[in-house]
């Protein structure tokens, strides 16, 4: 038995709201093992890993690193021990070298003069041990998402990191580069480091790591090897009750054509093609599905179909009518209904309460009015119908909808778009950062739109289980342009999906052609 | 009459002009540029060297040493630059708006402290014997028509601000302080998470701020003129901040920048013996800023959509090539 390099004892954490992030929780990673931390949304892991990393303080609890009790009062002093975070959003600087980002902090001096040759060096050093492939000279801003992560790691690495805790490191990857990245920590595994790997996706916890910790609200719910542990057995863990990942839906009836997008050709204020000749139809009664990395010109569909960007070429009719130069408001009363990638930016107001949010886009209509004013009554009944239709959990209806989990803010954002009789729902990643339970939900909501009231629906997603699994039709963007078309999503999987989605492989124009 | 203007003597002349007014904006723009690459803004510019001119002033009448004079200059920008840090990024005031209030109060408080010492509240000539910067007249390039004129004897503080656009340059894309206020203004997280504090290296980027604009206020008192005059800097601090900004911080474009707003400055200036209305003519320079900035702004634009329609062209041809 391997000895233990990280222990985190009866650790406790109340915010200043009252609210228990962390309950007495007890944590130990040994030398040389990849220990995945899962939980649903909320379950303390963030708050579990802050603490390890020096950035939150715990009310009670002790860490202990080599047996030798620590405690950080901030994150250089965790650093200090050996602990290195690769964290979601990528802390990195665009315009610098790569090189640059890795000793930011630690920069070697030549004299006064920042040692570049030096620091290359070392960042290719690094690189070329773990095998990670990254160009210590390029600019950030010219790398992909999946090697920016990789600078990520090599950061932590050059600061010595003996443990390295990766924070849903492969949730904006594709499977080939998930499978590149698992290869990667294996390597690391096997120089010594160990690897605390926080990730929603079980298939992935499951084949990488060797042990697994549980978290549910706040308590650690289960610590145990992950040898002869299925995915179902984590997730009920997860969650206390059974999820089904599968769902289970009706063959789609077609009814009439709803949107008919033709040659349309978008381009950005830089000049880039962001959509190249994209033509696409979607009919009353079936979600179709679009998959890709992101930055594929998937959101810029969603965003020209609902008004928010232009378009300068083709043809897009929702109902029959032509949205050219349409206001948002205009394509909304056509009847298009728009989830929005980004839910505090474009989805909601965050200082605007629940009520507020829910009847924004329609305090104009009659039927929220009496006479020239807002009536009070009628607006109630709606939001409190929607409260408990939705299952939102709040205080109050007044309630302002920031202090909201990211599952229930998107819940009101849901309850909204999907109220407003649209007879087109666009929803561009509905389900990021959502907990499964609220993830389920809403699939199920919009395939029963569908199914039930002719409604056709858009699904765009980085999470391709979901794409797989919630639409009838799927196409694949890659560089602006559908390369790939497939009339029965359940036929496919995520391995071929990926090889479209990289760009590996492309479908005639013929194939392509079929989805218009 | 314009047999004035032609004349080889007019010309040296009036370049020389440019430079001697460019050079307090030369200085307070490269110091913006230190904290525009931090990602702020410093609207402090104004009240960093109306505070320098009149410290730098005092400095030097009681010191009656020069080094000390600009020194005292440099410490009074510094003290103010200190107090806004300490107020914006100590205790969470908003920077803009106590930036402001420091423009607004040091030009109460610059004639407060003027009237305490002078017994004066418009200026200090005459009363405090304060020193000036030497002239330095360069051998051999001196001779020279016109550019001997426009490039030679000037104060010794104007051949300073070319070199700091070197040393600007130097510091921020060779040092390690230049770095981490690169990587601070475009993520703030990024340097945070190395262990950095962003609050530590905004700070130091508004402290090397002061220090140029400690160099435009002795220019001001010390070279320009030999004495301070109340709200001397009379708008300077901002031009030099648009000047920052329209070239986006890189220190050659901003120098030339400043120089543009010096040339406008120059311009009314030697209009002053035309006929045109005084009035108008001393508004010419404020008005320019708001000329350039726009025309500026306008090109961006006009640049991007005629990248992008040439693009749309392109692609149209295409399509109808396909077709």
């Amino acid at each position: 038995m391997s000895k233990e390099i990280l222990k985190m004892q009866n650790i406790t954490k109340i915010y200043g709201n009252g609210f228990v992030a962390n309950k007495d929780i007890s944590f130990t990673v040994k030398e040389k093992e990849i220990h995945a931390l899962v939980g649903e949304n909320g379950a303390g892991k963030t708050t579990l890993m802050k603490i390890l990393f020096g950035m939150e303080q715990p009310q009670s609890g002790h860490i202990y690193i080599d047996g030798k009790l620590v405690s950080f009062a901030n994150s250089i002093e965790a650093i200090a021990a050996g602990i290195g975070m690769v964290h979601q959003h990528f802390m990195l600087s665009d315009s610098l070298t790569v090189a640059e980002n890795v000793v930011l902090g630690m920069e070697p001096l030549n004299g006064l003069v920042v040692d570049k040759k030096a620091a290359e060096k070392l960042t290719q050093q690094i690189s070329d041990k773990y095998n990670l492939k990254v160009n210590a000279t390029s600019k950030v801003k010219d790398l992909s998402v999946g090697q920016k992560q990789k600078v990520e790691i090599i950061k932590a690495l050059a600061r010595d990191a003996k443990i390295l805790v990766l924070d849903e490191p492969t949730a904006v990857l594709t499977p080939q580069e998930t499978e590149e990245l698992f290869q990667q920590i294996k390597v690391l595994r096997e120089n010594g480091h160990s690897i605390i790997f926080i990730s929603h996706k079980l298939d992935e916890v499951v084949s990488l790591c060797d042990w697994v910790t549980v978290l549910r609200r706040g308590e650690v719910v289960a610590s145990v090897s992950i040898e002869g542990l299925s995915q179902q057995k984590i997730s009920r863990l997860m969650v206390g009750r059974d999820v089904v990942t599968t769902i289970n839906k009706e063959k789609p009836v077609l009814k009439n054509r709803v949107l008919q997008m033709e040659n349309v050709t978008s381009v950005n204020d830089e000049g880039k093609k962001v959509l190249d000749n994209v033509s696409l139809s979607v009919y009353q009664g079936e979600v179709v599905g679009i998959a890709g990395i992101e930055g594929n010109g998937q959101s810029e569909i969603a965003n020209v179909i609902t008004g928010v960007c232009e378009y300068q070429f083709g043809k897009i009719t929702v109902n029959g009518v032509d949205i050219k130069d349409k206001s948002i408001k205009e394509i909304r009363n056509i009847g298009v209904s728009h989830i929005s990638e980004d839910r505090l930016i474009y989805g909601s107001a965050a200082d605007l309460s629940i009520k507020e949010n829910l009847i924004i886009d329609r305090v104009d209509k009659s039927e929220f009015k009496t006479g020239p004013f807002i009536s009070d009554k009628k607006v109630n009944k709606f939001v409190d119908e929607c409260i408990k239709y939705f299952e939102i959990a709040c205080d109050d209806r007044n309630e302002p909808i920031r202090m909201l989990s990211g599952g229930n803010m998107q819940k009101v954002i849901v309850a909204r778009e999907f109220t407003s009789n649209a007879s087109l729902i666009v929803a561009n990643q509905p389900t990021r950062g959502v907990d499964i339970g609220t993830c389920d939900m809403i699939r199920r909501e919009m395939i029963r739109k569908t199914r039930e009231e002719n409604v056709a629906a858009i699904l765009i997603s980085a999470d391709l289980n979901e794409v797989i699994e919630a639409s009838d039709r799927l196409i694949v963007m890659y560089n602006g342009q559908i390369v790939a078309y497939f009339s029965d999503s359940s036929s496919i999987n995520e391995q071929q999906l990926g090889e479209y989605m990289l760009g590996l492989k492309k479908m005639s124009d013929d194939q392509i052609r079929e989805v218009y | 009459m314009l047999s004035t203007y032609l004349s080889a003597n007019w010309i040296g002349s009036f370049l020389y002009s440019i430079i001697r007014i460019s050079t307090p904006l030369i200085f307070a723009s490269l110091g913006a540029c230190f904290t525009k690459k931090a990602g702020l803004m410093n609207m402090a510019l104004e009240s960093m060297m109306l505070v320098s001119a009149l410290t730098g002033v005092l400095a030097s009448a009681f010191s009656q040493n020069l080094i000390i004079g600009m020194l005292g200059a440099i410490a009074g920008a510094l003290a103010v630059g200190g107090i806004i840090c300490y107020c914006a990024f100590y205790l969470k005031t908003d920077l803009y708006l106590t930036s402001i209030s420091m423009n607004l109060a040091s030009v109460g408080g610059t004639v407060f402290a003027l009237y305490l010492i002078c017994g004066q509240k418009s200026n200090s000539a005459g009363i405090l014997k304060s020193l000036s910067f030497p002239k330095i007249d360069i051998p051999i390039l001196q001779d020279i028509p016109i550019i001997g004129t426009a490039l030679s004897g000037h104060s010794i503080l104007t051949y300073l601000a070319f070199l700091m656009v070197l040393v600007v340059y130097f510091v921020l894309n060779k040092t390690r302080i230049g770095l981490r206020i690169t990587a601070s203004g475009e993520n703030p997280n990024a340097v945070e998470s190395v262990g950095i504090s962003v609050r530590k290296i905004r700070t130091i980027s508004f402290l090397l701020s002061s220090i140029l604009c400690g160099l435009a206020g002795a220019y001001m008192s010390m070279s320009y003129v030999n004495w301070f005059a109340r709200d001397m800097i009379s708008g300077r601090g901002f031009i030099s901040m648009s000047a920052t900004n329209i070239s986006n911080a890189s220190p050659f474009l901003t120098c030339l920048c400043a120089m543009l707003f010096g040339l406008s400055q120059a311009t009314a200036n030697a209009m002053q013996i035309t006929n045109a209305p005084a009035e108008l003519v001393s508004a010419l320079p404020y008005v320019a800023t708001i000329i350039f900035v726009f025309s500026f702004a306008i090109i961006q634009k006009q640049r991007a959509k005629s990248a992008k329609k040439k693009i749309l062209v392109k692609i149209q041809k295409e399509q109808a090539n396909d077709n």
